[in-house]
């Protein structure tokens, strides 16, 4: 085992503090991972590049493959991410169990490649909403009528954006009339808020992971 | 003091340190690997002039891309290849405990190599980057999937960040009927408290209907915890663990294995152990289970029909439902039994092993595959589940009755070869995902056991399987 090394990560995540956008909706429950980056672009050996692939399905008429131009490629007038107003969105406001499904972390890789900075929805499928936080991408999870709000908001005023604010734990409407705190895990938030690279962290503690290993192993053999 | 969980005896047992505010670096004994989700992790690690912590913990294989036949000509898709490729160079690099790659006889899907090989074992944490990875824990094991950070996370430092999650009780009493099979259970199961009632929750599945099925049904079982939501599922151990794995490959042998057999018997919740949340079913209420919509939690019995979203009152389910059944291109109130299939897909993580092939089998054995249908393709989950089929002769049954019978993969799960629906196209899928275009854009999956997979390649629509025994 090669001793850590002090270097920095191989793709530093970026720091979230205070973040101000525009906001698109996506009305369903339950999108799924398949849903937000379908599987032919998951033969991709990269962490990017994946952006123009997001909702592939619902984005574009035709089907898309890996290495298509996707800008040739013709686009479905009616999904809401194509809707001019939406266009330069970074906050996505969903529904319930949003990324259920697959592991796959290609899912926000998609996201904040497009783009997204952060997603506010009634809930999270676990492992999805785990990966957003190892992207500098921010999953928040708000009430159901706070949700609904949002939803009306966003309806009926085009340019509609919200300031979220990390360090506070709120999110807010750019006028101030409305704001809603959020809860994360402080662990979580001190890694995302500082774009720290959690292997180092862990690597700080590689001793105290070798002693356990260590006995462990000698307790049980065959786990080897 | 309450007793303490099997999750939670699993959990507390590789909690290495904790942060104040809970969260824990977990120890990995297991790190299965697979082509779709490591090669970003290998490279980070690489950038990072960092090196696997302990390449004894690592299992690998190639099963997401790999085609199911013609192998003598490799993989022609040049980006698979690549994939598949990189995985091989990665291993190579940096050594495994065992690597099955490509064209090796015991090569095969991850989650259905594990066992067979002895690779997961009782109290093991076993992690993988892929949410199926809940399988093991019919081990009672703690297996969860991972994404590909994490994935980096515990090769470069055997260990996981993560806090604990609330614990689940699934107790299911009774037995469950003829013709009904492990598959439907999990159906019914998640057909009740939904795809993300398991969310935040371990699951433990207990009780005597549990308890009388194979370690196969309980893999299939905990395989689809995930799509409950919940990242693990498990099972205690007991006699029919340790008779699964007894003379396996990787699992202890003489007296390392009395020892580990002793120590496996600890390995399941005290008696009084409280849990979070509990659901109590009874098996023998349970029907086969034919999925009709675009998430798992879209099911319902053989005999029932497809709903009507108009008798929904919950605004957001009313519109899921009829999103569901615009792109299903189903009617409300159709009886199932009246839903004719294009292509018949048995195989996957949760329905490939040799017990799935034979209660297959059992039923194509000596009728034709129905006219209307395309293709209807058996993928065995592994070499050696596909050699033991071959033996049993199980392979002529399909042939006979006009199935293909192919080389182990992921395969149509999730269409990452060549093998997947066309648009529009109808299949009766042993997988465990209906999600839209997951078996290829545009294509229409309906989740079964792989009876009433193989019931529904004869009659050429689904049909309750127990009236063709
Ligand atoms: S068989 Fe399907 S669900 Fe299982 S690992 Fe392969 S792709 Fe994933």
């Amino acid at each position: 085992m090669a001793p850590p090394r002090p270097s920095g990560p191989a793709h530093p995540m970026q720091p979230f503090t205070v973040h101000e956008g525009l906001v698109a909706p996506l009305d369903r429950a339950n999108v799924d991972t398949d849903a937000i980056i379908p599987k032919q672009f998951l033969k991709s050996i990269k962490r990017s590049g994946f952006g123009p692939n997001l909702f592939d399905e619902w984005r574009y008429l035709d089907r898309g493959e890996p290495g298509a131009d996707n800008a040739r490629r013709p686009l479905n007038p009616d999904f809401v991410l194509n809707l001019p107003r939406y266009k330069g969105a970074s906050v996505l406001l969903a529904r319930r169990n949003f990324g259920c499904g697959s592991s796959r972390e290609h899912a926000p890789w998609a996201l904040a490649d497009f783009g997204f900075r952060a997603l506010i929805a009634p809930s999270y499928a676990d492992i999805f909403y785990n990966n957003c936080f190892k992207n500098g991408l921010l999953p928040i999870v708000l009430p159901d009528s706070a949700v609904d709000r949002l939803f009306a908001d966003v309806a009926a005023f085009p340019g509609f954006r919200l300031v979220i604010d990390l360090p506070a734990q709120t999110v807010a409407t750019t006028d101030g009339s409305l704001v809603v705190p959020f809860e994360v895990d402080p662990f979580r938030k001190h890694c995302l808020q500082h774009g720290l690279d959690d292997i180092g962290l862990t690597l700080q503690h590689a001793d105290v992971i070798r002693a356990f290993e260590a006995k462990r192993l000698a307790e049980q053999p065959w786990l080897q | 003091m309450p007793g303490a969980t099997l999750y939670d005896k699993l959990f507390d047992a590789h909690v290495v340190r904790k942060e104040p505010d809970g969260t824990a670096l977990l120890y990995v004994d297991r790190h299965l690997v697979h082509e779709v989700t490591s090669p970003q992790a290998y490279e980070g690690l690489r950038l990072a002039g960092r090196k696997p912590w302990r390449t004894s913990s690592i299992v690998a294989t190639a099963d997401h891309n790999t085609p199911t036949k013609d192998w003598d000509q490799g993989i022609r898709d040049p980006i698979s290849r690549t994939q598949v490729a990189t995985l091989d160079e990665n291993v190579r690099a940096t050594g495994a405990k065992a690597y099955f790659p490509f064209r090796d006889r015991r090569q095969g899907i991850v989650h259905v190599i594990g066992p067979e090989q002895g690779a997961t074992l009782p109290g093991m944490t076993v992690v993988c980057g892929d949410s199926h990875t809940s399988t093991h824990g019919a081990f009672a094991a703690l297996a969860f999937g991972i994404g590909t950070s994490e994935v980096e996370h515990v090769l470069a430092t055997q260990c996981l960040l993560m806090k604990k999650a609330k614990s689940m009780l699934i107790r299911v009493d009774g037995r469950l009927p003829a013709g009904v099979t492990a598959k439907d259970l999990v159906l019914a199961v998640i057909g009740r408290i939904g795809t993300a009632g398991g969310t935040g929750h371990a699951i433990e599945f207990a009780g005597s209907a549990i308890r009388a099925l194979s370690m196969e049904g309980r893999m299939t079982v905990c395989n689809m915890a995930i799509e409950a939501g919940a990242r693990a599922g498990m099972v205690a151990c007991d006699d029919t663990t340790m008779d699964y794995l007894r003379g396996r490959p990787f699992a202890p042998t003489g007296a390392l294995w009395d020892r580990a057999v002793a120590h496996w018997r600890t390995l399941r919740s005290d008696d009084g152990a409280a849990f979070d949340a509990t659901h109590v079913f009874d098996a023998a209420a349970v029907a086969p289970q034919v999925t009709w919509g675009t998430s798992p939690e879209m099911v319902t019995s053989v005999a029932g029909r497809v709903p009507d979203p108009d008798r929904e009152r919950d605004a957001t389910r009313r519109d899921g439902m009829a999103k569901a059944l615009a792109y299903m291109g189903l009617a409300p109130n159709t009886p199932i039994t009246d839903i004719r299939v294009d292509k018949v897909f048995i195989g996957s993580c949760t329905n490939s092993r040799i017990e799935d092939l034979r209660q297959a089998a059992a039923v194509a054995r000596g009728r034709r595959v129905a006219g209307n249908v395309k293709l209807a393709m058996v993928v065995p989950g592994s070499g050696p589940v596909k050699a033991q089929a071959e033996a049993e002769g199980l392979d002529r049954v399909f042939r006979d009755a006009g199935f293909e019978w192919r080389e182990p993969g992921c395969s149509m799960c999730l269409a990452m070869n060549d093998d997947r629906l066309e648009p529009g196209e109808r299949c009766a899928s042993t997988s465990n995902r209906n999600f839209e275009g997951r078996q290829g854009a545009g294509g229409r999956t309906h989740l079964v056991s792989p009876a009433m997979a193989a019931a529904a390649a004869v009659a050429g629509h689904f049909v309750d399987v127990r009236r063709l025994f």
